[in-house]
């Protein structure tokens, strides 16, 4: 239920920084399994999730990149209105604050996977676990790679 | 407690820092008299000299002490430029054998010369200055100060080689080479740029070098303004004592001033170079204490004697007695050159202060630039700071926070705000000599 994510920074104004990133990884044929880009004025941040982080972080960063690890939690929710009001009243009931989300970019059997940053994911699958709500359901590594990630 | 008697050097000094004991009476004799042959040298010898000796109607039978010091001409850097190459010579080219020049950042370089003895007055004084912070024979020292044009090189060459160490003269540049030289060679001692050290301990830490666990002890750090928190810092992450040696090509070379072991001020080679400090504004002189604007004289040099020269370095002569024993005087340290300072929205900053700031906010001195704008006639000021592993967060927020406490602590020293903009790795470009800390545009922005 917990995965590796690789945070990058992207200085202000470089507008081929990301392409650079993309392509260093492209180049060691690493699959992404999703990303996404957190801008402000000043400065970008990508996060993203592949099974062989280990090695896209040695890349990057001998690319000059700051690349940092970061565990993420991931869950199923329901494609349907309201899918996610089940983790989120859990969450809020256990004062469990959400640094920040995103989607992964392929459903499974037609479900969403949601990615969830906490200050403390361990603390975090503990509360959601203790609910015993069948809608929260963890999404383990292997059902997203096939294998566990490394 | 060790009690030191005043003049009397401590048990195990080297012979060659006799002359750093010299008690301060025979010391006033013997710069009267060199100070005079100085004079009388620039007089004979250099056009320019006499024009301005002449100009100031100074009589050379007239010089009878140090007091008349005040009324000689002031020598500054264009002089240099305008006479460029070889304007300032006293001696002819026979008796001449080497030449230095400085970068010349604007225009024309600046070019010095030196005769045999000249160059051993260079040694001596860097040898004492290497011997005061406790380096001695035993010492294998990694120079790594370029060698060149720039006196830094050759400047520390030769000083680690005259005080019997083993010297290895890696040059500037190729980091990953200097640190494998440096744990494989058993280095104990090194020679560069402050700024070049703090890239060294970066790439010791991607490297996985600890430089804590290897045998180096000390480092003799100059050719640039650095400050107290540059120096716990390297301390810290070294393990080394840290020191700060001072000196310009001008004069010499570096070797015109050092620390001690004692870490508290910079004792001038007086019995070769006479310091003093102005008022750079009235050109008045202050009394020790004040602080000022160091001017230099040269007591031996032969081939371009250099009378009251203003270094624009800012600085005071101490006053108190230091505890090393020796009695030639210090002067305080050196965070700022009237020439590094620049002037924004009407306020004096200088880049030791942004330095500072940084230190204060986040405990680690990341490579740092400061670039100076204007849009539509008003003045901006942009700190770029290089992200370290340290300071890197994947939430937005973290890194909103960082860039606050670095605006925060930028104003709380110079009350005025900067913009502070977080840069990549490596995107900063990193001097393997003097570092560049301030970028101009204002002049071409318009």
């Amino acid at each position: 239920m917990k995965f590796i994510q690789l945070s990058i920074f992207i200085g202000h104004n470089s507008p081929g920084a990301l392409f650079d990133a993309c392509k260093i990884l492209a180049g060691a044929n690493i699959d992404l399994s999703t990303l996404t880009l957190a801008d402000t004025k000043e400065f970008g941040i990508l996060r993203l999730i592949t099974k062989d982080w280990e090695k896209a972080k040695v890349l990057l960063s001998e690319a000059g990149f700051m690349v940092q690890t970061t565990e993420v939690v991931a869950l199923l929710v329901d494609h349907k209105p309201g899918g996610m009001c089940g983790i989120l009243e859990t969450l809020a009931k256990n004062n469990i604050n959400v640094e920040y989300l995103y989607a992964f970019a392929t459903p499974i059997a037609g479900n969403a996977v949601v990615v969830f940053r906490f200050d403390n994911p361990d603390e975090a699958i503990a509360r959601l676990t203790d609910a015993g709500n069948p809608a929260i359901q963890f999404v383990s590594p292997g059902k997203i790679f096939g294998l566990e990630q490394k | 407690m060790s009690t030191v008697i005043k003049g009397v050097p401590a048990p195990g000094y080297n012979p060659v820092s006799a002359s750093d004991y010299i008690p301060l009476e025979k010391m006033r004799e013997i710069q009267l008299e060199r100070f005079i042959k100085v004079v009388k040298n620039a007089y004979e010898n250099v056009p320019l000299y006499r024009q301005r000796l002449d100009e100031a109607d100074f009589d050379i039978h007239s010089f009878k002490s140090l007091d008349d010091v005040k009324r000689l001409p002031f020598t500054v850097k264009a002089d240099l430029r305008d006479t460029y190459p070889y304007g300032l010579f006293a001696r002819p080219f026979k008796d001449i054998v080497r030449l230095h020049a400085s970068s010349g950042t604007t225009g024309k370089p600046i070019v010095v010369a030196y005769t045999k003895e000249d160059l051993a007055v260079w040694q001596q004084t860097m040898c004492r200055s290497l011997a005061a912070v406790g380096m001695s024979k035993e010492d294998i020292v990694q120079n790594s100060y370029g060698y060149g044009l720039f006196t830094g090189g050759l400047g520390a060459h030769y000083g680690a080689e005259g005080l019997g160490a083993t010297v290895i003269p890696t040059s500037g540049g190729n980091t990953a080479r200097q640190l494998m030289l440096m744990r494989d060679f058993g280095v104990t001692a090194i020679t560069c740029t402050p700024s070049y050290f703090i890239h060294l301990i970066d790439e010791a830490g991607k490297m996985g070098i600890d430089l804590r666990s290897l045998p180096i002890r000390r480092g003799v750090f100059g050719a640039e303004p650095w400050t107290e928190g540059m120096r716990r810092y390297i301390e810290e992450a070294a393990g080394i004592k840290a020191f700060d040696i001072y000196g310009l090509s001008e004069i010499t070379g570096p070797g015109v001033g050092c620390e001690c072991e004692c870490q508290n001020g910079l004792h001038i080679f007086e019995d070769h170079y006479y310091p003093e400090i102005i008022d750079p504004e009235t050109l008045e002189v202050l009394p020790d204490g004040e602080e000022g604007e160091l001017v230099l004289t040269t007591l031996s040099k032969e081939a371009i004697p250099m009378i009251r020269y203003r270094t624009r370095d800012i600085t005071s002569i101490m006053t108190e007695k230091c505890p090393c024993g020796r009695t030639i005087r210090k002067i305080a340290r050196i965070g700022r050159r009237s020439d590094d300072m620049f002037i924004i929205r009407g306020v004096n900053v200088f880049p030791s202060q942004i330095e500072t700031a940084i230190l204060n906010a986040e405990k680690c001195l990341p490579n740092y630039q400061i670039v100076l704008t204007r849009t539509k006639g008003l003045d901006n000021m942009e700190v770029q700071i290089e992200l370290t592993p340290e300071m890197f967060s994947d939430k937005v927020s973290a890194m909103e926070d960082l860039n606050i406490k670095f605006s925060k602590a930028i104003e709380k020293i110079i009350n005025i705000r900067a913009a502070v903009r977080l840069m990549p790795p490596n995107s900063i470009p990193r001097s393997e000599g003097k570092a560049k800390r301030v970028v101009d545009k204002r002049e071409l922005d318009k």
